[in-house]
């Protein structure tokens, strides 16, 4: 039994991911993210939500290259066409390519997205796991705000960060930030209180590890798993949030091809050209959908509790 | 050792005791929800001071003389420390005067008297058909766990939740309204109707019960039937997802075995001894997407012209008017804070198992 794999070839790499006794902590994780993805793949639906991710992934850096349209450019003459073979999804008031523009929105959706969940993530776990770790003081104020934030709900938060910050994509995404970090730092906390006592905790303590050693190394650590369900389980609900505030003219400004503005302003065609408001609608479903469908394997897979 | 002697007291007269952890209980939920409001003033406060817009400007015009500009300032109190601003914006808020709408020109408070009876309305349309659907529903699944009406029950809450409700609410608009002609245009009553229905309770609904005009109800039925059926979704999957999970967990308890044993059929087993159980589980649920219907309500009517909240507050939005935004960000929080703590109450006094 080797602790490195046998890369030469793929039985021998699958003979090392499935050996019986680990002999390597590299191996025992490997092992364990295998078992771990292949429970996933085993989830049909959480194997959907996969693959629509990665192909809105594909689409958003390849989308330019896929489409012969400009996503920007207006041509008058062929304003309003319905879906053809040569406009899959048809043009909108302005001449533009619907599918173009969606590919395009792609990039803005996935961003806003991304960023979200760059700046509520480490901050959801920081707040979270120091206050659980710690405890007294730090963790009751800590709680406190975190309840505060959660008497809102998420978007009319968005709204009145927006309302404030003015509207545009940047001030979007903080103000969607802003309301999307509590749930995780309450969820952190969670699980650092139940490590905080533990016994490799006080050994560590013991060899001279400051607090925060603790918590980056020995507490963080573990609330990770739990955290990535939750952002991705929340993502749809981040997206959903995004084009609200773009539906409602405080995201995305037109003529960005971001899906809830593009829903917005096609909506005063809806009665004569349906495409123009029922293509970005679909594309947020089906993103949404997507992120749903993978949180809850995710959800199976690394927390079999809740079978 | 007295502090041993004490318990045996209280324990020996266990209705004191009981009354004794009631008590302080109470004591602290009074406690964290004042200390809630408090943080929730703090924080609107400071999203007020956020604002990049002058509110000085914002009220009289850019091209405002200096000694206009310096007397509003004073009477807006923005001369003052922070501290004092903040006391009197608590001061203020308690008694619910969050200052004078920009748009309107009324008092923001007045504003949203006004405006809340069509999004209490339409919201609780939405509760009692989301309710109605979702726990039946939520049950089927558990009953039948893993067979096809389970996956459909679903898919179906799964889009429930992933849809868009302002496109759901386009959809239905093109299909039901403009396409199939089934419901009323959007807005909240016709024209026609508007000055003849008298308003007591401000529920167009229930008004035009009241006053026996049945061909006014069926106007306004056929306007909130679709808004409130699309919020409703969203309530109907969460609720069915949530019956759905404590269904299960009940099913799998040795009591609904034993049950099974005796003879009771399965009907009898779901309704009569696990539902019971999950009942009072299910009224947090309710309560929780109630205050989420709020929420909904901002982009549906938008959508449909509904001249609630929602609207009111949008438009607000965009037109900077931090006042109304803010009261109203506000009301939406304390609603928020309320419910849970009803839900709380309710839970504690009507589920002996968190005595």
């Amino acid at each position: 039994m080797s602790d490195t794999p046998d890369i030469s070839s793929m039985q021998g790499l699958r003979i090392w991911l499935q050996a019986p006794v680990a002999a390597s902590t590299g191996q025992a994780r490997a092992q364990a993210f295998w078992r771990g993805w292949l429970r996933l793949l085993a989830n049909k639906a959480a194997f959907a939500g996969l693959v629509v991710l990665i192909a809105l992934v594909l689409c958003a850096i390849f989308g330019p290259y896929l489409t012969p349209y400009n996503a920007m450019s207006q041509d008058l003459d062929i304003r309003l066409l319905p879906p053809s073979g040569a406009h899959l999804l048809g043009t909108d008031d302005l001449g533009r390519d619907i599918l173009t523009r969606i590919l395009y929105g792609a990039r803005i959706t996935l961003m806003m997205a991304a960023l979200v969940a760059i700046i509520a993530g480490p901050t959801g776990l920081i707040v979270g796991a120091t206050a659980g770790y710690l405890g007294g003081w730090a963790d009751i104020v800590a709680m406190r705000v975190v309840d505060i934030f959660l008497s809102f709900p998420s978007l009319i938060l968005a709204l009145a960060f927006v309302a404030a910050l003015g509207p545009g994509i940047e001030n979007a995404v903080i103000a969607i930030s802003l309301s999307a970090w509590p749930p995780i730092a309450r969820l952190a906390r969670a699980e650092a209180l139940t490590v905080r006592n533990s016994d490799y905790i006080a050994a560590a303590r013991i060899q001279g590890a400051s607090n925060w050693r603790l918590i980056l190394r020995h507490v963080m650590p573990v609330c990770l798993p739990s955290v990535v369900i939750r952002i991705t389980l929340n993502m749809a609900g981040i997206i959903l949030t995004a084009a609200g505030l773009g539906f409602l003219g405080l995201g995305a400004q037109p003529p960005s091809p971001e899906w809830g503005a593009m829903l917005a302003s096609g909506r005063q065609f809806m009665l004569t050209s349906w495409w123009l408001a029922a293509a970005p609608g679909a594309a947020i479903m089906l993103v949404s959908l997507a992120f749903n469908l993978l949180g809850d394997g995710l959800r199976d897979v690394l927390d079999p509790r809740d079978d | 050792m007295t502090d041993h002697a004490d318990d045996k007291i209280v324990s020996a007269n266990g209705a004191t005791s009981r009354w004794r952890s009631l008590a302080g209980a109470a004591f602290r939920t009074a406690i964290s929800v004042a200390v809630t409001v408090l943080g929730l003033l703090a924080l609107t406060f400071f999203i007020g001071r956020l604002l990049p817009l002058d509110p000085v400007l914002a009220i009289l015009g850019d091209d405002a003389s200096q000694e206009a500009y310096d007397r509003m300032v004073v009477k807006l109190g923005l001369d003052l420390p922070l501290w004092q601003q903040f006391m009197t914006y608590i001061g203020n808020s308690l008694t619910f005067d969050f200052g004078t709408s920009l748009t309107s020109g009324k008092p923001v408070t007045e504003d949203i008297l006004r405006v809340f009876p069509a999004t209490f309305e339409l919201a609780t349309f939405a509760m009692i058909l989301g309710t109605g659907i979702g726990i039946p529903l939520g049950v089927l699944a558990a009953a039948n766990r893993d067979t096809w009406i389970d996956q459909t029950v679903r898919i179906v809450s799964l889009i429930g939740y992933s849809a868009p409700i302002f496109w759901l609410g386009l959809l239905g608009l093109t299909f039901f309204y403009a396409g199939l002609g089934w419901v009323g245009a959007p807005g909240r009553i016709g024209i026609v109707y508007q000055y003849d229905l008298q308003v007591q309770t401000g529920l167009y609904l229930v008004d035009s019960i009241l006053s026996g005009r049945w061909d006014i109800f069926a106007d306004v039925f056929s306007r909130i039937i679709l808004p409130a059926s699309i919020l409703a979704y969203g309530a109907m999957a969460y609720i069915g997802r949530m019956t759905r999970s404590f269904m299960l967990e009940q099913l799998g308890q040795e009591y609904v075995l034993a049950a099974r044993a005796k003879g009771a059929t399965r009907r009898q087993v779901i309704w009569t001894h696990a539902f019971p159980n999950i009942a009072v589980q299910l009224v947090t649920v309710v309560a929780l997407s109630y205050a989420f219907l709020l929420e909904g309500a901002v982009l549906t009517e938008t959508v449909f012209a509904w001249p609630g909240f929602g609207r009111y507050l949008t438009t607000a939005l965009l037109r900077a008017d931090m006042n109304s935004v803010l009261g109203c960000t506000l009301i939406v929080g304390l609603i928020f804070i309320a419910l849970n703590l009803a839900s709380d109450i309710f839970y504690r006094v009507f589920d002996p198992r968190t005595r």
